[in-house]
């Protein structure tokens, strides 16, 4: 199977690659997929002010799902939270022209975008209940 | 040393110049029928196929006239199975197989068993992906007709030990067909010692041309005879019709003659190479398992899984090698390999092989070169990986909720 430009440069060249320390504050995780099926992305937001400031990810699996998820952080960055609601893996399918049986990893991407968001809003509505 | 480097020497050889150079002859001089009984230009063509016949029946210590020649491997698997099960259905139609079997067998007798023509016993394998000869024999009744067990498995590069299996088959009156596709032409074969009855190998694998192989069908105790699967003119003893490729048969012939030459040498020579590549990455790298036999494994073969990095990943950051994964993501079905999970290998280290193949033609450089990428991508990749992070921090990645998808 031939890869796209983009994945390779994506694979060669990942963006933000690494990991935040997941309680540190304005962190969101998310942890989507699963060992037995070939792949498990972390993707992590650092979040200002409701603005995605910077975010990491770190992927087992294909090169096409290192591709999506290095393409998601670079996405990610510079844009508040309702921006990065609307990120779809149709969006990911498009920039990285992945062929039908990855579209997979493009829904793992997605996924883990609203894993991240859901899990900052959580611990960001956490201490607020709290105060009460 | 020339990029990209052939290491899936399982899939098929490049063919040995040798002997491209003994066919040439047989495209535009020597193109007679070797059918034609008439005149020289069949009569050169029909020498040329009985020498070749012979070149190949000595390599596996058969008589050349129990070799029947077909288009390959996946043929001879068919025309053994079905013309076994054709020929002799009126005794019984159970088959014994094992679950670590090339598709060629697996997928015949699946067939036959949907159809209802057949009932089939997929017989287990050991952590090593050996088939125990007394399992066969237990799982022999009055209605087997057939043991299909390969000799060398394409993945793992497992020898069962196949003179047992033939020992079982010949005390129960059973008849035994051995897939040899991986092994002819690597390690001795001896049909007489092993106790086979039909077996099935091809050229390309053994570093001559693709679209030939031999269905060897014995003559003698017993006479095994088998329903041709191909009608026609009744060539190679109305047991495949069909006009004989005369320039590939030539090139197979010429092709098991050298690998019967040159075997002693070339298999300690590939036995250092792949010994000397398994320990340096199984040094440098922790968490890596071998798969398949430690000893009782084809010279070419290695077979590792890297915990914590998947396999298609691993052979996209060395493209300039040719490999090949048990991953999910390079098959067509995106299940990971039936051959590791046979052997009880966990799903995620299925996903996470490599499956190296040692040939003929490959140099220690190529064998320092990938060594030195292996170790590189690997190291690249678990700096990736979540789970190998988390591997790090002490989580025990049994104990963590999935949400598979």
């Amino acid at each position: 199977m031939a890869y796209s430009e983009k994945v390779v440069d994506h694979f060669n060249n990942p963006r933000n690659m690494g990991s935040f320390k997941k309680d540190e504050e304005g962190i969101g995780t998310g942890m989507v997929g699963a060992p037995e099926c070939g792949d498990v992305m972390k993707l992590q937001i650092k979040v200002q002010n409701d603005m995605i400031v910077d975010a990491k990810f770190k992927t087992f699996g294909c090169g096409s799902a290192i591709a999506s998820s290095s393409l998601a952080t670079e996405w990610l960055k510079g844009k508040t939270i309702q921006e990065a609601q609307k990120i779809k893996n149709t969006d990911i399918v498009q920039e990285l022209n992945l062929p039908p049986v990855k579209i997979h990893c493009s829904v793992l991407a997605e996924d883990a975008i609203k894993a991240a968001l859901a899990d900052y809003q959580k611990k960001a509505d956490g201490p607020a209940t709290d105060a009460k | 040393m020339k990029l990209p480097i052939f290491l899936d020497n399982h899939s098929t050889n490049p063919m040995d110049p040798r002997v491209l150079e003994t066919m040439l002859p047989y495209f535009v001089e020597k193109f007679g029928n070797a059918a034609s009984r008439n005149h020289a230009f069949g009569w050169a063509a029909e020498e040329a196929v009985e020498n070749a016949r012979k070149q190949i029946a000595k390599l596996i210590k058969a008589d050349p006239k129990e070799i029947v020649f077909t288009s390959g491997g996946t043929e001879s698997d068919n025309l053994a199975i079905k013309g076994v099960l054709e020929m002799y259905g009126e005794k019984g139609t159970h088959i014994i197989t094992s679950s670590t079997e090339h598709r060629a067998v697996l997928d015949t007798v699946k067939a036959l068993e949907g159809k209802g023509k057949a009932t089939v016993t997929y017989l287990p394998v050991d952590k090593f992906g050996m088939v125990n000869p007394e399992d066969v024999r237990n799982a022999i009744t009055e209605k087997t007709i057939l043991i299909s067990v390969m000799l060398a498995n394409n993945e793992i590069g497992t020898i069962n030990p196949v003179k047992e299996i033939g020992k079982i088959a010949k005390e129960k009156g059973v008849l035994f067909h051995c897939d040899a596709t991986q092994a002819v032409g690597k390690i001795p074969v001896d049909v007489q010692e092993m106790g086979i009855d039909l077996m099935a190998f091809t050229a390309h694998k053994l570093y001559g041309p693709k679209g030939i192989g031999a269905l060897y069908v014995r003559k003698k105790n017993p006479r095994v005879r088998i329903i041709a699967q191909m009608d026609g003119g009744g060539h190679e003893r109305g047991m495949r019709s069909g006009t004989l490729p005369v320039p590939l048969i030539v090139g197979f012939g010429k092709a098991c003659e050298l690998c019967e030459q040159e075997m002693v040498q070339e298999t300690a020579r590939l036995i250092a190479m792949r010994d000397r590549l398994e320990a340096s990455i199984m040094k440098a790298l922790e968490e890596t398992y071998l798969n398949g036999h430690p000893t009782s494994r084809l010279p070419g073969n290695l077979n590792i899984s890297f915990a914590y990095v998947e396999g298609e990943s691993l052979l996209m950051g060395m493209k300039d090698i040719a490999l090949s994964s048990g991953s999910a993501c390079t098959s067509a079905t995106l299940e990971p390999s039936y051959v590791l999970r046979a052997l009880g290998v966990g799903t995620e280290l299925a996903h996470s092989s490599i499956r190296f193949g040692l040939g003929r033609f490959n140099t220690d450089d190529e064998i320092d070169y990938t060594i030195k990428k292996v170790i590189e991508i690997v190291t690249k990749l678990r700096e990736m990986s979540p789970l190998y992070e988390m591997a790090k921090e002490g989580v025990d990645l049994k104990s963590v909720q999935w949400a598979a998808h």
